[in-house]
C-alpha cells in the first residue's frame, strides 16, 4: 500500500485505467460522469496516450471499438442519456466480440431526469439495453479502493473474454471525496488480449464452444474482416442457421461457463446475521453504516454486496444468505430485486426501494428493519 | 439630434416577454439573447430546447422566465422536435405561431448536427437558434467544435489547449441553401432584434447564430461581456452579416479600422496561455477569414 489520497469515484476510475494500460479514450461530456473525461485528456499524454473528445455519443462509443480493434485499450464514459445512445454500438462490440470498457455514472432518469442526483435505475438497461441475445459483464464498485480496482478488473474481463464490459457508479459513488490508499503497481494483476500463435484461413472466431476468440487485432498482416453482422468462423456475413447457432451460444457461454471466475462479491457480518442485506454500490454504502448501528443494539444484520451485477451472482447469493431472509435496498424502484427473487424463491424478501434525487439514508434502513423485526 | 434619439429608442420593442431573475451566471450572454430574441418574437411562440445552458437558466417550478410554452427535449433533437411541432401547427393551420429550437453550440455543432441539416434540407418553417458559448459550458466547460484554436477548455487543458479551428456553421448552413442564415451578437442589440424580425417575415428554414460570452467559461469578468462581445465584432473575429438564400451575402456592421486580436484575447483567461507567436497565428486566421468573407460580400 501507498500514502493516504483524497479522491473520487471518478478520480479514481481515471487512474484505475491509466493502471490498467488503459491508451485511448473516446469522450463526450455527461454530467456527472466528465470528470472522467476530464481526467483522462490530463492523464493520457503523460503515458503516449490519446484522449478524443467526440462529437456525440455514439461517435464516442465507435471510436472505442475502432480502437480496441486497432489494438489498444480503450475506456468511454457516460451517464444515462448517452448510455441509451451508445446501446446499438454496445451490440456491435458484443457481437464483434471488441475488448472496450464503458463507464456509466447513473443519474436519476429516465430521460434527462436528474443530471445531478445519483440513482441505481440503469442495472437492466445494462443488461438488456441493447437489442437481441447478447453477454454482459457488468461491476458495480462501492468503496473508494474498490472503484480503483474494479476498474482494472473490467480491463482484465474485457481482455480475458474480448467482450465490452460494463461499469456502474453511481452519482455518490462518482462525486464522494474520500481518502483511500490504492494497491501499487505489480500489486494487482493486469490481463493483456491473447493473440494466434497464426491463423488458420482467417478463422479468427473459430474457437472451442464457450471460448473467446482468438484474434489478430488490424494491422498484424492478416487482412481480418470484423463483423456487425452475423458471421462465420471468417468473420464473413453468414446467415446459415447452423452458423448463427453455433455463434450466438459460443459468444453467450463465454460467460455462462466462466461467470464464476468473474463474479466477485463481498459478505460484511453475514455469519451470524438474522437477515441479510442485498445492495450494491452506494446504497452498499448506507446499509453497512446501517448493520454497525444496529449491531450496537444487538440487532444482527449483514450484507451481501455483489461487486459483479451482471453476470447475476445467483449461486453466490444462496450460499450466504440461505434460508435467511432479505432486504433488499435499491436507489430506484425496483430493478434487481426481481434477480433476487428469483434466485431465493422460497425466502422471504423485503425492499426498501426508492429514487427521489437523494440517497437512502442509514436511518431509512435502520427503520426498515425494524419495522420488518416487529411485524 | 432628438429625431436620431427617437429612433434609437423605438428600434427596440418595449415589451418584455422574459420574465426578470432566472438561474444564469453573471454576465450570462444566453441570458441577454433571450431577453432580447424575446422582445422580438412575441408572446406567439414556442421554445423547443435540448439539453444546454438554457434548460437550467429558465429556473425550476414555479419561477420559469420565459414566460411562453417551453419544450425540453434530448440533446440531439432541437430540429427534429421543432420539425415535429410545425408539422402539427401546419395540420391545425396555426401558421403565424413561431416554432424556436434555441439550443447552445454543443447542441447544434456536434450532438444535434444531423438533425439540424435534415431539418435544413427539408427546409423546415422554423428559427434554429445556437447561442454560441463556445463549450459545453453546463457540463463544466469542455471543448466542442465551436471552440476555436487556442482556447482553454477542461478536455483541452492548458498543455494541450485546442489547435483546431472553430467549425464554419455559418458556411455549414449556406450549403443548404436555406433562406436565411445571420450572425448576431448581444452586444448589438439593435441588429440583433432586426435579424429576429427578419427571420419572423421569412418562410422556410432560419439560422441565427448568436455570439454569446461565458464569464466561467472563458475566464472573464462578469462586467466584461458587452466589451468582449463587442471586441470580438470590431477585431473581426466574429463578423456580423447575413446570408440570404445560401449566396446572397450581406455585412451588417462594418469594420473598418479593426483593433488587433489581442485586445479580444487577453480580457479571457482561457487564452491567458498563449504565446506571441500563436497570438499573431489568430490574428493572420482572423485576416484571412475576414478577406474570404469580403469577397463574398454582395458589394451591389
Amino acid at each position: 500500500m501507498s500514502e493516504v489520497k483524497i479522491r473520487s469515484g471518478n478520480e479514481l476510475v481515471v487512474e484505475g485505467a491509466i493502471a490498467a494500460g488503459c491508451k485511448i479514450f473516446g469522450g463526450y461530456p455527461i454530467t456527472p460522469s466528465s470528470e472522467i473525461a476530464e481526467g483522462m485528456a490530463r492523464e493520457l499524454p503523460k503515458v503516449d496516450g490519446l484522449f478524443i473528445q467526440m462529437e456525440d455519443e455514439l461517435a464516442a462509443m465507435g471510436a472505442v471499438i475502432g480502437a480496441s480493434l486497432g489494438g489498444k485499450k480503450v475506456l468511454t464514459a457516460t451517464s444515462g442519456p448517452g448510455f441509451s445512445l451508445k446501446q446499438e454500438n454496445l451490440g456491435v462490440a458484443m457481437i464483434a466480440e471488441v475488448p472496450v470498457v464503458i463507464v456509466n455514472v447513473m443519474r436519476g432518469g429516465p430521460s434527462t431526469g436528474l443530471p445531478t442526483r445519483g440513482a441505481q435505475g440503469d442495472v437492466m438497461q445494462a443488461r438488456w439495453g441493447t437489442h437481441g441475445d447478447h453477454p454482459v459483464i457488468a461491476l458495480a464498485p462501492a468503496f473508494p479502493e474498490e472503484v480503483f480496482t474494479t476498474t482494472i478488473e473490467a480491463f482484465n474481463l474485457a481482455e480475458k473474454y474480448m467482450t465490452p464490459v460494463i461499469l456502474l457508479l453511481d452519482e455518490i459513488v462518482g462525486h464522494s471525496h474520500e481518502p483511500v490508499e490504492l494497491p501499487k503497481e505489480g500489486e494487482y494483476e493486469i490481463i493483456n488480449r491473447k493473440y494466434p500463435d497464426k491463423v488458420e484461413d482467417l478463422a479468427i472466431y473459430k474457437r472451442e464452444m464457450g471460448e473467446p476468440p482468438l484474434r489478430p487485432d488490424f494491422f498484424m498482416g492478416y487482412p481480418i474482416h470484423v463483423e456487425s453482422l452475423e458471421h462465420s468462423d471468417q468473420g464473413y456475413p453468414n446467415t446459415v442457421p447452423e452458423n448463427v447457432e453455433v455463434q450466438q451460444k459460443r459468444r453467450l457461454l463465454k460467460i455462462e461457463n466462466h461467470k464464476n471466475e468473474i463474479i466477485k462479491y463481498k459478505t460484511h457480518f453475514t455469519d451470524d446475521a438474522e437477515l441479510v442485506i442485498f445492495a450494491f454500490g452506494s446504497m452498499a454504502r448506507s446499509a453497512l453504516e446501517a448493520i454497525k448501528l444496529l449491531r450496537e443494539e444487538g440487532i444482527k444484520v449483514g450484507l451481501f454486496q455483489p461487486i459483479t451485477i451482471w453476470p447475476f451472482p445467483e449461486e453466490q447469493l444462496k450460499d450466504v444468505v440461505k434460508d435467511r431472509d432479505t432486504l433488499v435496498v435499491e436507489l430506484n424502484w425496483g430493478q434487481l430485486i426481481y434477480e433476487v427473487e428469483r434466485v431465493l424463491k422460497d425466502n422471504k424478501v423485503h425492499s426498501l426501494l426508492k429514487m427521489t434525487g437523494m440517497a437512502i439514508t442509514p436511518n431509512e434502513i435502520i427503520d426498515k428493519i425494524k419495522e420488518i423485526k416487529n411485524a | 439630434m432628438s429625431e436620431k434619439k427617437r429612433r434609437l429608442k423605438l428600434s427596440i420593442p418595449e415589451q418584455e416577454v422574459m420574465r426578470p431573475g432566472n438561474l444564469a451566471c453573471q454576465g450570462c450572454g444566453a441570458s441577454l439573447a433571450m431577453r432580447y430574441a424575446l422582445k422580438a418574437l412575441g408572446n406567439n411562440v414556442i421554445l423547443d430546447l435540448p439539453a444546454c445552458c438554457w434548460s437550467v437558466i429558465d429556473g425550476p417550478f414555479p419561477y420559469s422566465s420565459v414566460g411562453v410554452p417551453l419544450l425540453h427535449m434530448a440533446f440531439e433533437t432541437a430540429a427534429s422536435t421543432a420539425s415535429g411541432i410545425r408539422a402539427a401547427l401546419k395540420v391545425l393551420g396555426k401558421e403565424d405561431t413561431k416554432v424556436v429550437a434555441w439550443a447552445g453550440d454543443g447542441g447544434t455543432f456536434d450532438i444535434g448536427f444531423q438533425a439540424l441539416s435534415g431539418a435544413a434540407e427539408r427546409n423546415e418553417d422554423i428559427i434554429y437558434v445556437c447561442y454560441d458559448n463556445e463549450a459545453y459550458m453546463n457540463t463544466g466547460i469542455q471543448r466542442s467544435a465551436a471552440t476555436p484554436y487556442g482556447a482553454w477548455t477542461t478536455t483541452t487543458p492548458v498543455k494541450h489547449f485546442k489547435k483546431l479551428p472553430k467549425k464554419n456553421i455559418v458556411e455549414i448552413l449556406a450549403a443548404h441553401r436555406i433562406p436565411y442564415i445571420a450572425n448576431l451578437n448581444v452586444a448589438y442589440p439593435e441588429d440583433f432584434i432586426k435579424k429576429f424580425q427578419k427571420a419572423m417575415s421569412i418562410k422556410g428554414m432560419k439560422f441565427l447564430h448568436i455570439f454569446s460570452p461565458c464569464p466561467p467559461g472563458w475566464k472573464m469578468k462578469p462586467d466584461d461581456t458587452i466589451k468582449v462581445a463587442r471586441l470580438a465584432v470590431q477585431t473581426r473575429t466574429f463578423p456580423l452579416y447575413e446570408v440570404e438564400d445560401g449566396l446572397k451575402y450581406t455585412l451588417n456592421v462594418k469594420v473598418n479600422k479593426p483593433k488587433p486580436v489581442i485586445e479580444y484575447l487577453r480580457l479571457q483567461g482561457r487564452f491567458k496561455h498563449l504565446t506571441e507567436e500563436q497570438v499573431s497565428t489568430i490574428q493572420k486566421n482572423v485576416d484571412e477569414e475576414w478577406a474570404l468573407l469580403m469577397k463574398k460580400i454582395d458589394k451591389e
